[in-house]
C-alpha cells in the first residue's frame, strides 16, 4: 500500500514540476511567474485544488508521441478568493509554451461547464503560443469548443481574463468574449496575426510590443481593461476585482462592513464646479468623494478618458459608476466613450450591479472623424444600454446635460430611479451662445443684442428648475449632500422590480 | 472705538485679522476679486465689496477702490494685512481725505521707513547700528560692480521698494554682480513698479533676528521680544520663532532700545518690525523696518500674550497703550512653519490648483502646548496664481524650544493637504534636522544643509519597524472584513493571520503577530523583524481614513495613507515610502518581479509649473553648456530660470515666448 501512495506522490510531484527547472529558471528570467506560482498569488493560501493533473496529449505526429508532461500545457482547478469560490486556468509556458492541444482544450472546457454549473466566477491566466500545430484541426476544434462555453457562461458568471504573456491567434479570441481583460504591462502582448505575417502581408514592420503590448490595448484598441506593472500586482488586484462582484447573475451583491457613514457631509463639493462653465473640473473627486472610503476600481482608465467608468461600493455594497470627465474633451461623449460605458453598463446589469451615473456633458463630439467612424452607431449603444437596463439606475447632473447627450446619459425619460440635479445643473437643448446663434441669426452682427438674448436664454435655461418643473429632475440637492442622498435612494431601490418584455434577445446596434 | 472696519487684503492675514475684530465687537467688511468670490475671508466678513479682477494691480493694490468700499459699507478704519497696500505712504493719505483711519503708522513713517535707502539715513542718525553699503541709486550694472569692488565681495543687490525676498540677489564676484542688477531690476519693476535697487556688503553665516515694536499716538513704544527667522530658502522666510536660541537678554535690552529710539524717531504709531542681521557672535546691523504687521506676527503674540491685531485697532483708534515695557513678559517658545504650495521635490516649483483634500490638526491648547494654524483656505478652495503661495501658518507654543519644534513635528505629521504640492515634507525634515534643534542657523542653513535640494527622505532605522507595524495593523483590518464576504466556501475561521511580510520600499520586513483580534479600536501584540521583541500597537484606525493614528510600543505617532495599487504610501517625518503588506510566500514571489527603471524624460526640457514663457534664449542646433540659461517662465510672479543640466544640443523648439504652458509639456527636445 504504502508503495503505491509513494507513487502517486511521485506523479504528483512530476506534474508540479511543469517543464522542468530550467524552463521555470527562463520564466523567471522573463521577469514572469510560472502558472501555479501565479495560482498561489491570485488564490488564498492553500484554497486551490487542482484537478486534471495527469492529462497528456494524444499526438503522435511530429515525434510528439515521445514527449508528454503531465498537465498538458494548463493548470486548471478551483479555490477561493477571500474565501469565495473561484475556478481558475492558468496556462503553463514551460509546458509546449502552454500551446493548445485536443486535451488542452477539453480541460479548459470542463472547467468552463463546472464554473457555469456551478455559477462561480471563471478566471483565466494566458501566458502560450497558441495552437499546437503538431495537432493541427484537432486544436481549432478545440478552441471552438472553448470559445461556446465562453458565450454561454457571458452574463450567467463573470469571466475574467489576465494576459501574462504571449496571447495570439485562436488563443485572443477566448479572452475577447469575457468580461474583463488585463495585461501585465512589457511581458504580455495580444494579437490576432503576429509582426512576422504583419510584415509578409502588409510589409509594415512593428515590434509585438507596439502591435498589441498593453499600452496599445489599454489607450487604443480598448481590448484590455486595465494593465499592471508585473504579475503579482496584477493578480492581487484582480483579487480586488473579485471581491466587487456577484459569484452570478442570480448571486446577492457582495457585502461588506462599512465604517464610513452615508451621510457623510463633503463640503467641498459645493464649490467643485468652478464659476466659469468653460472651467474643467476633475470628476473622479466627486467620485472619491461620494463612494465607500475614496475605494474605486476603475474600468478602462486610460482609454476614453472623457468618461469614467469603475466599481465602487456605497454602504458597502457594489455600485458601477459612470461618469463624464469635463477634464477630457469637455467630457463629451464620441465613438470611444460610448462604447466603453455601453459595455460597463451592461455588465453592471448583467449581474445586477446598481449603477450611479455622474452627469456632466456637453453634447456629442461633432466631426466628420465621428460621423464616418459611426458615431450616430455607437453613440446608441450606450443609449440602448442605459434603456434595457433594469438595476436600479441612479442619476446626477452636476453641470452640463445637452442635447441627446442629456437623453442618454441614464435620464428619466429611459427609465432613471431616481435623477437629481445639483442647482449648477444646466438642461437645455445646448449652451446659450449655441441656441442664440440659431435663434436669433438676424440680430447675429449686434454684439449687444446677441449678449441680451444669450443672457436671457441663460437665465431662462441655464438651471435645473426647468426640468424640475416636469418632473424630468426628482429634486434639486445640495452638493455636498450628495453621498447621502445616493446612499439613501440605493436602499430604497434595494427591491426594485422590474422585468423587460420576454424576448430571445435584444438587437443592440453592434 | 470703531464700529466698523475694512480689511483690504485677502487670505489668511484678512481671515485673522476678522477674528480679532469679532472678538472686539467689530463689523467687518471684506473686499474680493474675481478670483476670491468664494474666498474663506469673503465668507468670514459680515459685509462684502467686490472690486475687479484676479490680477492684485486691478484689485487689491487700486487704493480709490478700497476708498470707494469703505464710503458704501460706512467702514471707519481700513486694516491693510500685509503686502498690497500695508506699505505705501498713499494709501493712509487718500483714507484720511475722507475721514477714514489707516490701522497702521502714520504716513510720514512708512514714507521714511518705506524706502530702505531712506530709512538707513534715519537709522544712522538715530544710532542705529548698521551693515557698510552704498546707500544712492545705481545707475547701471558696471556702477554696481564699481561699488561692489568697493565694499567687497560678497554684496547683495536689492530692490529699493522690496521686500519679501522679491528682487533681491547676492552675488560673489562681478559676472553675478551684472546678473543680479539686471535681475532684482527686472523683478523690482515687476513687482513694486519701482526699479531702484542698492547695493550692501553681505554678511557670512548671518542670521535674521527681528524686534518687533509696538507704539501709539501718545508717543509710547515698546519692544515685544525678537523673533528669529534665519530658516530661509532664497530670502524667503520658512521656519520662524520667538524668542531666539541666539539672543540673550542683554543683546534683546540693545536691540529693543536700539528699535525703539528708531520707533520714536519717526513718531512711530502702530505695530512695526525693526529687521537686523546678526552675526554667530550677536553683533547687530539694521537691515530695514516694516512699517506693517508681519506675516510671523503670532510667534511674538503666543510668547508674549499680546493679540497685535487688537493692539493696533485700539492704538488707531487713539487709545493709549495699556502696558509699559516692564509689563511684557516672555513665557514659553513658539515656532511657525509656513505652508506653501510648492514642491520641495521639485526645487520648490509653485503648485497650483484645488485644494482637494485641507483638514489641518486640530488647533488649541492641551497641556502645556498650543496650536494654532492661521489659514484663508479651506478643503475645496482654489490656490490660484494670481497670489502669494502660502497656504496657512502652522504655529506650536510649548514651555521649552524643543517641546514647541516636538508639537509642531506632530501637528506637521497630521496635516492633510491633497490636491497641490505643498512643502510640509521639507518642514518636517527640517524640523527634525539636528542642527536646527540645536539653534545653530544662519539664514544659509538650507542652502548648506540641503546643497542639492530635498529629496524624498529613506526610511531609516529608527521609522522602518513603526511603519511596518502600521501597515500591518491597517491590513488586517481591511483583510478582516473581506472574510464577511457572502457565497464563502466554507465559514471563515475568525482566526488571525500571525504572519505577514511588509515591503517597504526595496525592504521585505517580517512581521509576527503574537496576539490581537480584528477590531476597531485595534490592539495587537507583534514583532517587527525575525526574532524582535513583540511590541503592543494600538490604534482607531479605519479603512478610507487619510492618518493612522496610533501607539506602537512607546511612539505615538501619525502617518498619512494614501492608497496605492496592492498596498498603501506612507508618510512620516518627511518619509515617504510604498508599503505593501503580503503573506510570505506572496511577498517571496513579488521579490522575482523585475524593478522597472522609470520612463527617460532627460531629453526633454519639460516646464516645471504652470506658468507662461517669457523668453527662450536658445535656437534649435544650438549647443549649451551646463548651467546656462535655456528659457525663463514665470509663475506667481516668480522668474524661474531654467538651466541646462548637462552640456547639450538643442534638437526642436516646442514653444515660444507668451505661451501658457502646463506642468510638463516639453519646451524644448534635445539630441
Amino acid at each position: 500500500m504504502k508503495e503505491i501512495l509513494a507513487e502517486l506522490e511521485r506523479r504528483r510531484s512530476t506534474a508540479r514540476a511543469g517543464g522542468g527547472a530550467k524552463r521555470v529558471e527562463a520564466q523567471h528570467a522573463r521577469g514572469k511567474l510560472t502558472a501555479r506560482e501565479r495560482i498561489e498569488c491570485l488564490l488564498d493560501e492553500r484554497s486551490f485544488e487542482e484537478i486534471d493533473i495527469y492529462v497528456e496529449h494524444r499526438c503522435t505526429d511530429f515525434g510528439m508521441g515521445e514527449s508528454k508532461i503531465p498537465g498538458d500545457g494548463v493548470v486548471i482547478g478551483s479555490g477561493t478568493i477571500n474565501g469565495r469560490i473561484v475556478y481558475l486556468f492558468a496556462k503553463d509556458f514551460t509546458v509546449f509554451g502552454g500551446s493548445l492541444s485536443e486535451t488542452h482544450a477539453a480541460k479548459m472546457v470542463k472547467l468552463q461547464e463546472m464554473a457555469l454549473k456551478n455559477r462561480a466566477p471563471i478566471i483565466g491566466l494566458f501566458d502560450a503560443g497558441g495552437a499546437r500545430i503538431q495537432e493541427g484541426v484537432a486544436a481549432l476544434g478545440g478552441y471552438g469548443e472553448v470559445f461556446l462555453r465562453n458565450v454561454l457562461s457571458s452574463g450567467v458568471i463573470p469571466q475574467i481574463s489576465v494576459i501574462m504573456g504571449p496571447c495570439a491567434g485562436g488563443d485572443v479570441y477566448s479572452p475577447a468574449m469575457t468580461d474583463f481583460i488585463f495585461m501585465v504591462r512589457d511581458t504580455s502582448y495580444m494579437f490576432v496575426t503576429g509582426p512576422d505575417v504583419v510584415k509578409t502581408v502588409t510589409n509594415e514592420i512593428v515590434t509585438s510590443e507596439e502591435l498589441g503590448g498593453a499600452s496599445v490595448h489599454t489607450t487604443k484598441s480598448s481590448v484590455a481593461d486595465g494593465s499592471f506593472e508585473n504579475d503579482v500586482e496584477a493578480l492581487l488586484q484582480v483579487r480586488r476585482l473579485v471581491d466587487f462582484l456577484p459569484a452570478n447573475n442570480q448571486a446577492p451583491l457582495p457585502e461588506i462592513v462599512s465604517h464610513d457613514l452615508p451621510d457623510r457631509v463633503e463640503r467641498s463639493l459645493d464649490t467643485l464646479v468652478p464659476d466659469n462653465p468653460n472651467k474643467p473640473y476633475d470628476m473622479k473627486e466627486l467620485i472619491l468623494k461620494v463612494v465607500d472610503e475614496g475605494d474605486f476600481f476603475e474600468i478602462q482608465g486610460n482609454h476614453a478618458k472623457n468618461i469614467l467608468c469603475g466599481f465602487a461600493r456605497m454602504e458597502g455594497r457594489t455600485v458601477g459608476i459612470v461618469a463624464n470627465q469635463p477634464m477630457v474633451l469637455a467630457g463629451v461623449l464620441d465613438i470611444d466613450a460610448s462604447k466603453k460605458a455601453a459595455r460597463f453598463v451592461r455588465f453592471c446589469d448583467c449581474f445586477n450591479i446598481p449603477i450611479v451615473t455622474f452627469v456632466d456633458v456637453p453634447g456629442f463630439l461633432p466631426g466628420t472623424a465621428q460621423e464616418y467612424g459611426g458615431l450616430i452607431k455607437h453613440g446608441a449603444k450606450l443609449l440602448f444600454a442605459y434603456a434595457e437596463a433594469t438595476v436600479p439606475k441612479i442619476t446626477v447632473i452636476t453641470r452640463k446635460a445637452y442635447g441627446g447627450a442629456y437623453d442618454v446619459m441614464s435620464s428619466k425619460h429611459i427609465r432613471g430611479d431616481v435623477n437629481y440635479a445639483w442647482p449648477t445643473a444646466e438642461i437645455a437643448v445646448m449652451g446659450a451662445k449655441g441656441a442664440v446663434e440659431i435663434l436669433y441669426r438676424s440680430e447675429l452682427g449686434d454684439p449687444e443684442k446677441i449678449a441680451k438674448r444669450t443672457k436671457e436664454y441663460q437665465d431662462r435655461f441655464a438651471n435645473p428648475f426647468v426640468a424640475a418643473e416636469r418632473g424630468y429632475i426628482d429634486d434639486v440637492i445640495m452638493p455636498h449632500s450628495t453621498r447621502s442622498r445616493i446612499a439613501r435612494a440605493l436602499r430604497l431601490l434595494r427591491n426594485k422590480q422590474l422585468e423587460n418584455p420576454w424576448k430571445k434577445h435584444d438587437n443592440i446596434p453592434l | 472705538m470703531f464700529k466698523k472696519i475694512l480689511i483690504a487684503n485677502r487670505g489668511e492675514i484678512a481671515c485673522r485679522v476678522i477674528k480679532t475684530a469679532r472678538k472686539m465687537g467689530i463689523r467687518t467688511v471684506a473686499v474680493y476679486s474675481d478670483a476670491d468670490r468664494d474666498a474663506v475671508h469673503v465668507e468670514m466678513a459680515d459685509e462684502r465689496v467686490h472690486i475687479g479682477p484676479p490680477a492684485a494691480a486691478q484689485s487689491y493694490l487700486l487704493i480709490d477702490k478700497i476708498v470707494d468700499a469703505c464710503l458704501q459699507t460706512g467702514a471707519e478704519a481700513v486694516h491693510p494685512g500685509y503686502g498690497f497696500l500695508s506699505e505705501r505712504a498713499a494709501f493712509p493719505v487718500a483714507l484720511a481725505e475722507k475721514g477714514i483711519v489707516f490701522i497702521g503708522p502714520n504716513p510720514r513713517a512708512i514714507e521714511a521707513m518705506g524706502d530702505k535707502i531712506e530709512s538707513k539715513k534715519f537709522a544712522n542718525a538715530a544710532s542705529v547700528s548698521t551693515v557698510p553699503g552704498f546707500l544712492g541709486t545705481i545707475e547701471s550694472a558696471d556702477h554696481a560692480v564699481e561699488i561692489a569692488r568697493e565694499i567687497g565681495y560678497p554684496v547683495m543687490i536689492k530692490a529699493s521698494a522690496g521686500g519679501g525676498g522679491k528682487g533681491m540677489r547676492i552675488a560673489w564676484n562681478d559676472a553675478e554682480c551684472r546678473e543680479g542688477y539686471t535681475l532684482s531690476k527686472n523683478e523690482a519693476a515687476a513687482s513694486f513698479g519701482d526699479d531702484r535697487v542698492f547695493v550692501e556688503k553681505f554678511i557670512v553665516d548671518p542670521r535674521h533676528i527681528e524686534i518687533q515694536v509696538l507704539g501709539d499716538k501718545h508717543g509710547n513704544v515698546v519692544y515685544l521680544g525678537e523673533r528669529e527667522c534665519s530658516i530661509q530658502r532664497r530670502n524667503q522666510k520658512v521656519i520662524e520663532e520667538a524668542p531666539s536660541p541666539l539672543i540673550d537678554a542683554a543683546t534683546r535690552a540693545a536691540m529693543g532700545e536700539q528699535s525703539v529710539a528708531l520707533a520714536k524717531a519717526v513718531a512711530y504709531d502702530s505695530a512695526g518690525t525693526v529687521e537686523f542681521v546678526a552675526d554667530q557672535n550677536r553683533n547687530f546691523y539694521f537691515l530695514e523696518m516694516n512699517t506693517r504687521l508681519q506675516v510671523e506676527h503670532p510667534v511674538t503674540e503666543l510668547v508674549t500674550g499680546i493679540d497685535l491685531v487688537e493692539q493696533m485697532i485700539r492704538v488707531a483708534a487713539g487709545e493709549e497703550l495699556s502696558f509699559r515695557q516692564k509689563d511684557v513678559t516672555l513665557t514659553g517658545w513658539a515656532v511657525e512653519s509656513r505652508i506653501y504650495a510648492e514642491d520641495p521635490f521639485r526645487n520648490f516649483l509653485p503648485s497650483i490648483g484645488r485644494l482637494v483634500r485641507y483638514r489641518p490638526p486640530e488647533e488649541g491648547s492641551d497641556g502645556e502646548i498650543t496650536v494654532r494654524n492661521d489659514t484663508g483656505v479651506v478643503e475645496g478652495s482654489e490656490i490660484s496664481m494670481f497670489y502669494d503661495p502660502m497656504i496657512a501658518k502652522l504655529v506650536t507654543h510649548g514651555p521649552t524650544r524643543l517641546e514647541a519644534i516636538e508639537a509642531q513635528s506632530d501637528a506637521l505629521d497630521a496635516f492633510v493637504i491633497d490636491g497641490i504640492q505643498h512643502n510640509i515634507p521639507f518642514l518636517t525634515s527640517l524640523h527634525h534636522h539636528p542642527r536646527w534643534r540645536e539653534g545653530r542657523l544662519s539664514t544659509g542653513f538650507i542652502r548648506e544643509e540641503y546643497p542639492d535640494g530635498f529629496g524624498v527622505r529613506a526610511v531609516d532605522a529608527a521609522a522602518k519597524p513603526l511603519l511596518a507595524a502600521a501597515a500591518v495593523a491597517m491590513e488586517v483590518i481591511r483583510q478582516d472584513r473581506l472574510e464577511a464576504l457572502p457565497g464563502r466556501l466554507r465559514p471563515a475561521s475568525g482566526d488571525l493571520r500571525k504572519d505577514w511580510v511588509v515591503r517597504l520600499d526595496k525592504d521585505y520586513i517580517p512581521v509576527t503577530i503574537h496576539e490581537g483580534f480584528a477590531a476597531i479600536p485595534l490592539e495587537l501584540d507583534l514583532s517587527v523583524g525575525e526574532g524582535a521583541a513583540p511590541v503592543n500597537v494600538v490604534s482607531r484606525w479605519q479603512p478610507g481614513d487619510l492618518l493612522w493614528t496610533g501607539i506602537v510600543g512607546e511612539e505615538s505617532l501619525t502617518v498619512q495613507v494614501r492608497p496605492v495599487p496592492n498596498g498603501a504610501e506612507l508618510r512620516y517625518r518627511g518619509i515617504s515610502v510604498v508599503a505593501k503588506v503580503m503573506t510570505p510566500r506572496v511577498a517571496k514571489l513579488e521579490a522575482l518581479m523585475p524593478e522597472k527603471a522609470p520612463p527617460d524624460t532627460s531629453r526633454f526640457l519639460l516646464c516645471p509649473m504652470p506658468g507662461l514663457v517669457v523668453t527662450i534664449e536658445v535656437v534649435e542646433g544650438q549647443e549649451v553648456k551646463a548651467g546656462e540659461t535655456l528659457a525663463v517662465v514665470e509663475a506667481m510672479k516668480m522668474q524661474n530660470v531654467l538651466r541646462a543640466e548637462r552640456d547639450l544640443t538643442v534638437k526642436a523648439v516646442k514653444a515660444k515666448p507668451g505661451d501658457s504652458l502646463a506642468v510638463d509639456a516639453v519646451i524644448m527636445e534635445f539630441e
